[in-house]
């Protein structure tokens, strides 16, 4: 921790989404893809949105993000509408978007160097969330030379050192195997506790959803509704053998019946 | 099994679609065609297949060669057309790699270049040469004319399908981090596609020396593409083959030198 307090210390806002609704198309090839979204993130909550495919959930976060135009509504990041997107909110993808012509150290110290910062901090920055995900020996490497868990390592890293007030994950461990994504989700949940950033995490997998989060948002599909909200209160730090545990179970079975529903509804 | 049977094993590996060869084996390969061809050479003149009319005899070929090299002439020839290849090849690079990545990621620059771009780099080029010796008479300029004529709407082309590939959650990641929209050709979408860039550049250095002949068709007093066409009227075959191969060997070495560029400059797409 000794070289983050070189660097700003780190902020994070609350996200607020009212009544959000989104649409592609127009006239009878409209598709209703959002409808009336509403919830709200306090700062330092780790929030997950789990849901089926093509259920909205990404593109809910790709608005949060800023990348793509709600129709309706309002999201605010710190209390500022979100019109495009910013360095406020990092984000994590689900495909690997390092920059391959950077290097590993290159690629986290990008935001900082946009921003303008001298490079003695970038260097200790760098140096900082490397080490955060254990990857200081591979400061030097190419993104093509790492495998897909480090690459999302990076990934994480080079969102954090841009200090952002929220940080946005789109299914970031879906392209994983298992025993990766349960280290990722291990490493994620200790740089999280370090940090303290706002996170909105998006994924399918029900497990991975209660095992991160502080509030689980149960999402339907066709259109995108929030169906329901679980407060996890399970003990931090938590570690894989919850999953065994009545409490957690409970909570699993409580959200697979709600996705069960869904489906049902579809047919 | 396959231990007991090497050569089964190496025969299977050598079938294998897309399995590595050894060093030595793709060498030994290219070595042995090409001796092939020069093998088929000799043998179709020598033997009196093909009248040396038509068909010089390889020595011949080797013999004008250092006898041009060493009165200087070749040199002269060789420099007057690489300085022209080079200089319609510069220009054309200067202008099209900027438009093309503009291109590429610009949808209304794409919409209103896209459609003239296309009908133009369908023209022979050969057709124009008339009008540009009309428009900017016969000096070199008209060569370099040809060159740029022949490669620029390629290169466009091609660097624009090569900017539109870019992924487009890199370009997001990249908006997350604070890159200002105005500066994602510059810092996204160049250096993303520079691997791409290097080879289009490879590809249309090779096509610009074969407009080189082209080029010298008309009112060049040197070059290699000048002395073949001059050659020609003579019957020298043997000049002929020798401007051949060397516009060969220099489109060769040029192809290395874009080679060795990428590797140097974007040494992660290796």
């Amino acid at each position: 921790m000794d070289t983050l307090t070189l660097a700003t210390k780190p902020t994070s806002s609350d996200i607020g989404v009212d009544n959000v609704v989104l649409r592609y198309g127009t006239g009878d090839n409209a598709v209703l893809a959002l409808d009336g979204i509403s919830f709200h993130v306090v700062p330092n909550e780790f929030c997950v949105i789990v849901g089926p495919s093509g259920c909205g959930k990404s593109s809910l976060l790709y608005l949060v993000a800023g990348l793509e135009e709600r129709t309706g509504g309002m999201i605010s990041v710190g209390g500022t509408p979100v019109t495009e997107p910013g360095p406020d909110r990092g984000m994590v993808f689900q495909a690997y978007t390092l920059f391959p012509w950077l290097t590993v150290a290159q690629n986290v110290e990008y935001g900082p160097k946009r921003k303008g910062m001298p490079a003695a901090e970038r260097r200790a920055i760098v140096e900082h969330f490397l080490h955060e995900v254990g990857l200081a020996k591979f400061a030097n490497h190419y993104p093509s030379q790492l495998s897909g868990g480090m690459k999302q390592r990076v990934a994480i890293a080079r969102a954090l050192a841009n200090d952002p007030q929220v940080l946005l994950m789109d299914e970031p461990f879906g392209a994983l195997d298992s025993q990766t994504r349960h280290s990722m989700q291990k490493l994620l949940l200790r740089i999280w506790d370090h940090s303290k950033k706002t996170v909105l995490f998006v994924t399918h997998d029900i497990d991975e959803a209660i095992l991160l989060a502080d509030r689980v948002l149960v999402m339907s599909g066709r259109p995108g509704q929030i169906k329901k909200e679980i407060h996890v209160d399970l003990p931090r730090p938590r570690s894989m053998d919850l999953v065994m545990e009545p409490n957690f179970i409970a909570m699993k079975r409580e959200i697979l019946e709600l996705l069960k529903n869904d489906e049902d509804d579809d047919h | 099994m396959e231990t007991n049977q090497p050569g089964r094993s190496a025969w299977k590996a050598v079938t294998t679609p897309f399995r590595a060869v050894s060093r030595p084996l793709s060498i030994t390969l290219s070595v042995l065609v090409w001796g092939a061809v020069i093998g088929g050479w000799f043998a179709l003149t020598y033997s009196g297949a093909v009248k040396e009319m038509f068909l010089p005899r390889p020595e011949s070929v080797l013999s004008t060669t250092i006898s041009m090299a060493l009165d200087g002439s070749l040199w002269e020839h060789v420099l007057a057309s690489v300085q022209v290849v080079l200089i319609g090849f510069v220009i054309s690079t200067i202008v099209a790699v900027p438009l093309g990545l503009t291109m590429g990621t610009y949808r209304v620059v794409q919409a209103a270049l896209d459609p003239l771009v296309n009908f133009i780099r369908y023209l022979p080029v050969t057709s124009f040469v008339p009008l540009f010796i009309l428009w900017i008479g016969i000096g070199i300029e008209q060569r370099v004319a040809v060159i740029i004529f022949g490669i620029f709407f390629q290169q466009l082309v091609m660097i624009a399908d090569s900017a539109r590939g870019v992924q487009r959650d890199l370009v997001n990641a990249a908006y997350t981090l604070g890159t200002k929209r105005g500066d994602t050709v510059f810092h996204i979408v160049f250096p993303a596609t520079l691997p791409n860039v290097l080879d289009v550049l490879r590809v249309t250095m090779g096509w610009a020396w074969t407009y080189l002949v082209v080029a010298e068709l008309v009112a060049a007093r040197s070059g290699l593409g000048y002395i073949s066409l001059k050659a020609m009227r003579g019957f020298q075959v043997d000049v002929i083959f020798m401007a051949i191969a060397m516009i060969g060997i220099l489109g060769l070495c040029t192809d290395q030198l874009f080679r060795g560029i990428r590797r140097l400059v974007a040494p992660w797409a290796n």
